[in-house]
């Protein structure tokens, strides 16, 4: 046995090593049959980064499509109601650049907007509960419908069905409850005197006064 | 002397707590109207439960808890609602929001009640604890110390509570408002801890904490400590030792899990306020309707802590102690290290209003610019929380949420040490109140669009499933109207195509037979269930017979000639029935009996499977042996039977079976050239086969007629039919039936389907 491989090296190595590869080959074969990841968890990251709105304003049927064309290679800049914050989310997951919103497929706003169905002038033609991707709208045919506010997306699709244009776009009402401290100046800003807020009372700038103050 | 443990970081800024405990707690004159704002608590708001307009007396309730984390809030005066309208209240926000203005009468008169009982409960150990919680949240009780949690809540806690801390720190600067009523009222602070200690089953440990910049207060509690079990502790001054969690750890060296509330470690703490005011709501009966807030800084001229009424305006507040609005650059509710500035002198005092500062700009001067971070940690040293502030400044400044929440923002109290600390003036924390609020906000987002997600997932599962559903309902469809087609297209091209017809032919024939030998065992009954049903035909038209008969007799003799033929009729058609009856059941008697034998279960498979195996011919030829037994057997019953109806059916049977013997016999003559001979099912006196018979005529006449012929057909059953839907029609609206419409449209349906088949007929003759 020592002998015939010490005769020939060169087809022993090559025994040992095809010897190898077929160990290996049948364990990886196993182990991609045996633990086969259902379905893609890429997509399955990028969709629960995306804002749910359902709007189609990327394109595509719904955020998870968008998702799913993303992962594909499609780019990640046409989702307005995620704005920004989305790409950079998504950028940061995909590692790549943050590139900025694409405007073709809208602006981004700062308002969250809801729909509201001006009631008295509803015809009950059920439109509206057609369109909507999150079954937000309630109503019957010819009876009177409305959006469910808290369930409501803002994404905009059932405004266009409506044949007696009575559904609007509304600013969700701000409450206390919905209230949050601003950040502050940067320290930056705060020297070229552009700082108008306070946090505690002690970092509050309030009157103009203490501004004349702080001049003189 | 109880060990005392010492608080993490913290920062002792001056105190300047002297200039307001100088003078007794006061009282001021009644203002103009009272703004109470509904909602002054964390929690649902209450409902309200008084209009614009309505006289109500004080303690009253105008609006009542709603929800587990609520109270109620109380008339503070007698006097009349001039309003419920959106007003600014004190949140760092400056927003408005829902409140209650009073106009007081000045009458200051009570309300029968006083809100829960009618004069508070002398001794409370006869109530139960649910029943005490219950009053102090319809009292309107919440933690005074500044966050408003109701304190039902609190003390309502379901974890075994091994320790009662009462929090008489006051740690902030300028405030004096505790350390006030713990000098003047120490008796019904005591009492207050009594009743809580009561409801919380009667912990352990009570624990009485206290700075040692307020000597006084200590020295006015000491003696009421007598023969109890509640301990005085007293510790260095250092802010912020009065943060809940804080305290803890300085009391018991205890601390409390990120995220958990102390009441999972066995602690409940609770405020002197709001001790006084639990003592009150229950002995008095008094809601909580005013508090003791301390009015300071040198913007005033008298610094003093007063009683005040919930919804006086903070303006009336300044007017009595000598404000000097020029001299204050800001007022500030609150202490200066944790208050917020006030853009409105018209915002009211509520629930957790403990100090108003009026400072002057030498007092608390506009903080400078900041300066980059020199990153000296003094704000870590400081925070009492343990956090790394200069770590968490990075992270809010890159808006780092993931990061920040790693290293747990929340935990911090937001109690202003390291502003404070900081060299370089860098207000660290509104950058982490500002970052916690935006987390929350993605939070409550990060929820919403999950939810969203759900509801369109659902959707679109639900489309799906309705788009199958009638998916599936139109290939039915298609498929009926398939076979439908190919049965026609058999019908026309059945002759034309000669050798092509016989397999086309054969399958809609085959079709027929299979539906018609279902309809025939569907129809087949049992012996026993004929036997029962005729048996009851004949008892019903026995009866029949009986009920006519007794008409009859009935029948006045001036009775026209023709009633009396009519009943005469019905009667003769009664009895008719009744022998066909009769006739019926004596036939099922004798096909039973005949076939007793082999009506055991096994023996009758056997026969059938006998008889499936068996070649047509040769059951043909044992059905013939059968019948000419049964032949052989009736006929010997007939000679036998002696009564007159029974001989005739029994004749009547003969007769039939005779006939089908005949059948049979022939049918056996003709086996040996039939083809078709294994659709045939053996028994030939069922109505299957019957039915099979005639489908396989009509087919084979079908396939032997030609399309002219066919279409002749056609026309003649549809003329047929036609004639028939037209005499319903006629007779229907002789009747003035209600399903006239029906028969109407029946009778222009068939005539378009006539002419069409006639347009179709002349085209094939041309």
């Amino acid at each position: 046995m020592y002998d015939i491989i010490a005769q020939n090296p060169l087809s022993a190595a090559l025994v040992a090593l095809v010897g190898l590869s077929v160990i290996f080959g049948a364990v990886l074969g196993y182990a991609a049959v045996k633990f086969k990841v259902e379905g893609d968890p890429i997509v399955e990251q990028i969709d629960s980064l995306l804002p749910q709105t359902q709007c189609g304003q990327c394109g595509y049927p719904g955020c998870r499509p968008y998702a799913e064309a993303i992962a594909n290679g499609d780019t990640i800049n046409k989702c307005p109601p995620g704005g920004q914050t989305t790409i950079n989310a998504i950028a940061d997951l995909l590692d790549v650049e943050a590139p900025t919103l694409d405007e073709e497929h809208g602006e981004e706003s700062d308002v969250k907007t809801v729909a509201y169905i001006r009631e008295d002038e509803c015809i009950g033609c059920t439109k509206c509960i057609q369109a909507c991707p999150v079954d937000a709208i309630l109503g019957a045919a010819k009876l009177m419908h409305t959006v469910i506010i808290s369930e409501c997306t803002g994404c905009d699709l059932c405004v266009e069905p409506c044949p007696v244009d009575c559904i609007d776009m509304l600013p969700v009402a701000k409450g206390l409850g919905d209230w949050k401290w601003d950040m502050p100046v940067s320290p930056e800003d705060q020297i070229k005197g552009l700082d108008t807020s306070g946090i505690i009372a002690t970092d509050k700038i309030a009157s103009d006064k203490t501004d004349g103050d702080q001049a003189a | 002397m109880r060990k005392v443990w010492d608080l993490i970081g913290g920062v002792h800024p001056p105190e300047n707590k002297h200039q307001s405990v100088q003078s007794s707690i006061g009282t001021l004159p009644m203002p103009k109207e009272l703004v109470i704002p509904l909602s002054q608590h964390i929690g649902a708001p209450p409902k309200l439960l008084v209009a614009e307009g309505e006289h109500v007396l004080k303690g009253q309730v105008l609006a009542e808890p709603k929800g587990f984390v609520s109270v109620g809030i109380h008339a503070p005066t007698s006097g009349v609602i001039s309003a419920i309208s959106d007003h600014p209240i004190p949140h760092p926000s400056g927003m408005a929001a829902r409140c209650i203005t009073l106009i007081p009468d000045g009458e200051d008169r009570w309300v029968e009640t006083k809100g829960i009982e009618t004069k508070g409960i002398e001794n409370y150990r006869e109530r139960s604890p649910e029943e005490l919680l219950n009053i102090i949240r319809q009292s309107g009780i919440v933690g005074m110390g500044g966050a408003g949690f109701p304190s039902a809540v609190k003390l309502g806690a379901r974890q075994p509570i091994s320790t009662l801390i009462i929090n008489g720190t006051e740690c902030e600067p300028y405030i004096t408002a505790d350390d006030m009523l713990m000098r003047e009222r120490p008796q019904e602070i005591i009492e207050g801890i009594k009743i809580l200690s009561y409801i919380l089953g009667e912990p352990e440990e009570i624990l009485i904490g206290i700075e040692d910049n307020k000597p006084e207060a200590y020295e006015a509690l000491e003696p009421y400590l007598k023969d109890t079990n509640i301990e005085l502790v007293e510790f260095q001054t250092r802010y912020p030792s009065g943060g809940e969690k804080q305290l803890i750890q300085i009391l018991t060296g205890k601390e409390v899990p990120n995220g958990g509330l102390p009441a999972d470690v066995g602690i409940v703490c609770q405020n002197i306020g709001t001790t006084h005011a639990i003592k009150r709501a229950i002995q008095q009966g008094e809601p909580l309707i005013s508090r003791v807030t301390t009015v300071t800084g040198k913007a005033c001229q008298t610094n003093r802590n007063y009683q005040v009424l919930i919804g006086t305006p903070i303006s009336h507040l300044l007017e009595h102690n000598g404000f000097d609005a020029n001299q204050c650059p800001r007022l500030v509710m609150g202490g200066p290290m944790m208050g917020f500035t006030l853009e409105d002198l018209n915002i009211p005092v509520v629930k957790t209003t403990n100090c108003i500062l009026a400072p002057t700009a030498e007092e608390l001067p506009t903080p400078p610019p900041a300066q980059p971070c020199i990153r000296c940690g003094m704000c870590a040293e400081a925070c009492p929380a343990s956090l790394l502030p200069q770590q968490l400044f990075w992270y809010a400044q890159s808006q780092n949420y993931e990061r920040l929440e790693a290293h747990s923002l929340f935990d911090c109290i937001e109690c202003g040490a390291c502003s404070y600390v900081c060299p370089s003036n860098i207000p660290l924390v509104q950058y982490y109140r500002a970052s916690k609020g935006e987390m929350r906000k993605l939070a409550q987002e990060k929820i919403n669009s999950d939810r969203a997600r759900e509801r369109f997932e659902f959707q679109k599962a639900r489309k799906e499933k309705e788009e199958a559903a009638k998916a599936a309902k139109r290939e039915a469809r298609k498929k009926a109207a398939e076979q439908a087609r190919a049965k026609a297209a058999s019908n026309t091209e059945g002759s034309k195509e000669g050798n092509a017809s016989d397999k086309t032919a054969s399958s809609p024939a085959d079709d027929i037979i299979k539906a018609a030998m279902a309809r025939a065992a569907a129809q087949k009954a049992s012996p026993e269930e004929q036997r029962e049903k005729l048996k009851r035909g004949i008892s019903r038209a026995e009866s029949h017979v009986e009920s006519v008969q007794k008409r009859l007799n009935g029948l006045e003799p001036e009775a026209t000639e023709k009633q009396r033929e009519q009943a005469l009729a019905a009667v003769e058609d009664a009895q008719l029935r009744l022998k066909d009856a009769q006739q019926k059941l004596a036939d099922l008697k004798l096909s039973t009996d005949s076939d007793a034998p082999d009506s055991s279960q096994p023996s009758t498979e056997k026969a059938v499977m006998a008889k499936i195996q068996a070649s047509p011919k040769e059951a043909l030829e044992k059905k013939i042996a059968t019948l000419k037994e049964r032949i052989a057997v009736t006929e010997e019953k007939i000679a036998e039977a002696d009564d007159e109806p029974l001989t005739a059916a029994l004749k009547n049977g003969l007769e039939k079976q005779q006939t089908k013997l005949k059948d049979a016999e022939q049918q056996l003559a003709e086996t040996p050239d039939q083809s078709a001979a294994q659709t045939a099912t053996p028994e030939t006196e069922d109505a299957a086969s019957a039915a099979i018979a005639k489908a396989q005529a009509k087919a084979a006449a079908q396939a032997s007629m030609s399309d002219e012929d066919k279409l002749k057909a056609t026309v003649e059953s549809l003329q047929n039919r036609l004639k028939k839907a037209q005499e319903k029609l006629t007779s229907a609206e002789e009747e003035g039936s209600e399903h006239i419409d029906a028969f109407r449209s029946g009778v222009e349906k068939l005539q378009a389907k006539l002419t069409a088949a006639e347009a179709q007929l002349a085209q094939e003759t041309h």
